[in-house]
């Protein structure tokens, strides 16, 4: 289905606004603003903005250790983002999670994984309530490569064939887990492997995101009316390292140059929307600016807010001593 | 070894000392391996294949050195990884497996304590499993939920099983070589905050024996029972207290299966006081474990009500002001031996 003006302004702000975001993310915690482990979306765009386009607040995804992009995708608020990630109070989970495990029912995401291969057979049991609970809803995991291998992705798949779940398994192939590329590491072919299950794979050019868009809409079609689940393999790359600080040696001669010169799916976008007439560069900067405007203000927000109270260390949890 | 023996000796980090054991054992038994994600540096990309050497970097080199026929990269895939090294074990080999983060034990759990812990005994005395199984592990880093717990007391609970927790290089290094050795399965526990640690350490290869403590500082007045990354925060309190004419045993059990609880009981019989200073969550952990050791052997020796100081009973969280109070901290080590003195 071609997309309304309206809805393309949208896509784009959401693109422009998890690019500006990592960006940003990268540069707080080289400035020391943000604690731990970081791992940034910034290259995946087209991918997680191309899939929750279909969802709605009700369908729940289920992120990874990457997760910023799914969660901006789906909604969740930047402001209350970056409290998170900071470790502030008034974070999405009040600063107990962090960059690694975000979560906001409200909007359908069911958590940021930091155990790789963590989130599928949790999305099962989302889309097991749905299916229970008759809602018409649906469940959207995203694996990478790597997470490809773990059992409990496989075994996932499997279930959810069996019971026929409305899951739809996204595969990120960004072709690194890490230092480890998916010509080493992944054994065979993920979209294969997936059809061995009997479950519909395809392949799309994931820095491409009218190609996600539409493999998503046909892949919500079959989910959304009870043909069980499916699953798409999007081919993308990652622009910056495993985590916030990664020096990256495993990249090859000029590799990274080369991505962002060639393999940038905003770059990609902007092309194609200005040349079919869809949108215009003026429009773009302006949605680049407003989504510059608001992650300023949130990161202030963020920086400016009050830590946790230390009693929180006690709340959410059974405690008994 | 006297002290000033090992003095003389170069200074070196925890993760030097764990590199430098695990070279020499390589090198010294054919039969010993190394799997796990990124233990050779990684593989498939288009740039270096040294990138890493684990992600703390403790296996750094041992791939160029001994190819990765012996160091082997595998996919994140740690059911597998344990399940492999546990059958190689079984058949030959002396694999030495990491876990990267020791919470993705969670991941490959049946191949631990339902497989490999039990073979021996299960099989009637037949199977041999010597596996050593490396992970890092505590909280500090800021790494939340699912990258920061203390796993010694879950693995500690399960017979078969040998648990291993060093606090310095010099231990460190022993220990590992005792591991590999061993012809049990051994979890070998890294602490985070622990790898940029120095001491004097040894070239040569040296055996440290598993269910013997360490004396990290020797004194009448109360004793002290530290794990891990609690030991250095222990001893810290002791010499502060010593300067007030305190003085405390600090009992590092180095590891906790075998347990060391001779020593433990001794230094109590003295001490009449008992302080367990432990980072997991205080239910069934070490802490409580000696407690009750102490309680059942040595109740008429004690002066005072024990006193433990673990984390709660929580997960770790982010936020540094929450994880920081998480930690147990030296300020509540020195408020809980005071305690045991009456108030001193
Ligand atoms: C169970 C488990 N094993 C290992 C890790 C460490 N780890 C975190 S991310 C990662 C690589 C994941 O690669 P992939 O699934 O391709 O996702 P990408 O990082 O490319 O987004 C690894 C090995 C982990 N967090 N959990």
């Amino acid at each position: 289905m071609a997309l309304s003006s309206e809805a393309l302004h949208k896509v784009y702000y959401t693109m422009t606004t998890i690019r500006q975001f990592e960006e940003r993310m990268i540069k707080e915690f080289m400035a020391g603003n943000i604690p731990g482990f970081v791992h940034t979306y910034d290259g995946q765009e087209a991918v997680g903005v191309g899939i929750c386009t279909h969802l709605t607040d009700e369908d729940i995804i289920g992120s990874t250790h990457r997760g910023h992009g799914h969660c901006i995708a789906k909604g969740c608020d930047i402001e209350a983002m970056i409290l998170e990630i900071m470790g502030k109070q008034g974070g999405l989970c009040n600063g107990k999670g962090g960059s690694m495990h975000i979560a906001d029912f409200d909007r359908g995401m069911l958590g940021a994984n930091a155990i790789v291969g963590g989130g599928p057979p949790l999305c099962n049991g989302a889309a097991l309530s749905a299916k229970t609970l008759g809602t018409k809803n649906i469940a959207v995991s995203f694996s990478g490569d790597g997470s490809s291998n773990q059992g409990t992705v496989m075994e996932a798949l499997n279930l959810a064939g069996v019971l026929d779940l409305p899951h739809i398994f996204i595969f990120e192939n960004n072709h690194l887990a890490e230092g480890t590329g998916d010509e080493y590491a992944v054994s065979g072919d993920i979209a294969n492997r997936v059809a061995s299950f009997d479950i519909p794979a395809v392949k799309v050019d994931g820095l491409d995101f009218f190609a996600v868009y539409d493999a998503m809409e046909k892949a919500v079609e079959h989910t959304r009316s009870g043909k069980g689940p499916y699953a798409i393999e999007a081919d993308v790359i990652r622009f910056d390292g495993h985590f916030i600080g990664d020096p990256q040696a495993y990249r090859g001669e000029g590799e990274l140059d080369d991505l962002r010169a060639n393999k940038d799916c905003l770059k990609i976008f902007r092309k194609r929307v200005t040349s079919e007439g869809l949108m215009t560069d003026d429009e773009l900067d302006m949605l680049d600016a407003q989504a510059g405007d608001a992650i300023e203000q949130g990161v202030q927000r963020g920086l400016a807010a009050p830590q946790p109270a230390v009693e929180e260390l006690y709340t959410d949890v059974h405690v008994s001593y | 070894m006297s002290e000033s023996a090992v003095n003389e000796h170069p200074v070196k980090t925890l993760r030097e000392a764990l590199n430098e054991a695990l070279h020499q054992e390589m090198e010294r038994d054919s039969r010993v391996i190394i799997m796990g994600e990124e233990v050779a540096g990684g593989a498939g990309c288009k740039g270096s294949d040294e990138a890493y050497g684990g992600v703390f970097g403790v296996t750094k080199g041992l791939g160029t050195k001994f190819g990765r026929t012996r160091v082997i990269d595998t996919p994140i895939t740690e059911s597998a990884i344990i399940g492999a090294a546990a059958g190689a074990a079984n058949t030959g080999l002396r694999p030495v497996a990491e876990l990267m983060f020791i919470d993705f034990i969670g991941v490959c759990f049946d191949q631990i304590f339902n497989q490999a812990a039990k073979f021996r005994y299960m099989f009637g005395g037949k199977a041999r499993t010597p596996i050593v199984i490396r992970g890092t592990a505590g909280a500090g880093m800021r790494a939340g939920a699912q990258h920061s717990s203390m796993l010694h007391p879950v693995l500690t609970h399960i017979p078969g099983l040998k648990v291993v927790m060093p606090s310095n290089a010099y231990d460190a290094k022993g220990l590992m070589i005792s591991a590999i050795r061993d012809d049990d399965p051994v979890v070998f526990i890294e602490h985070k905050l622990l790898y940029e640690t120095k001491c004097p350490v040894p070239d040569e290869m040296y055996t440290i024996p598993f269910g013997e403590a360490a004396f990290a500082r020797e004194g009448s007045d109360a004793t002290i029972v530290a794990f891990g990354a609690m030991v250095p925060k222990a001893i810290a309190v002791a010499d502060k207290l010593a300067k007030e004419g305190i003085h405390c045993d600090v009992i590092d059990p180095r590891t906790t299966s075998p347990l060391d609880s001779e020593s433990i009981l001794e230094s109590v019989e003295v001490s009449g006081r008992l302080i367990c200073v432990d980072e997991a969550n205080p239910r069934c952990s070490l802490a409580a474990d000696v407690s009750a050791i102490v309680a059942e052997h040595a109740f008429s020796s004690l002066r005072a009500p024990v006193k433990c100081v673990t984390a709660p009973h929580t997960p770790v969280p982010f936020a540094p002001v929450l994880e920081d109070a998480y930690i147990p901290s030296e300020a509540a080590i020195e408020q809980a031996v005071r305690e045991t003195l009456g108030g001193r």
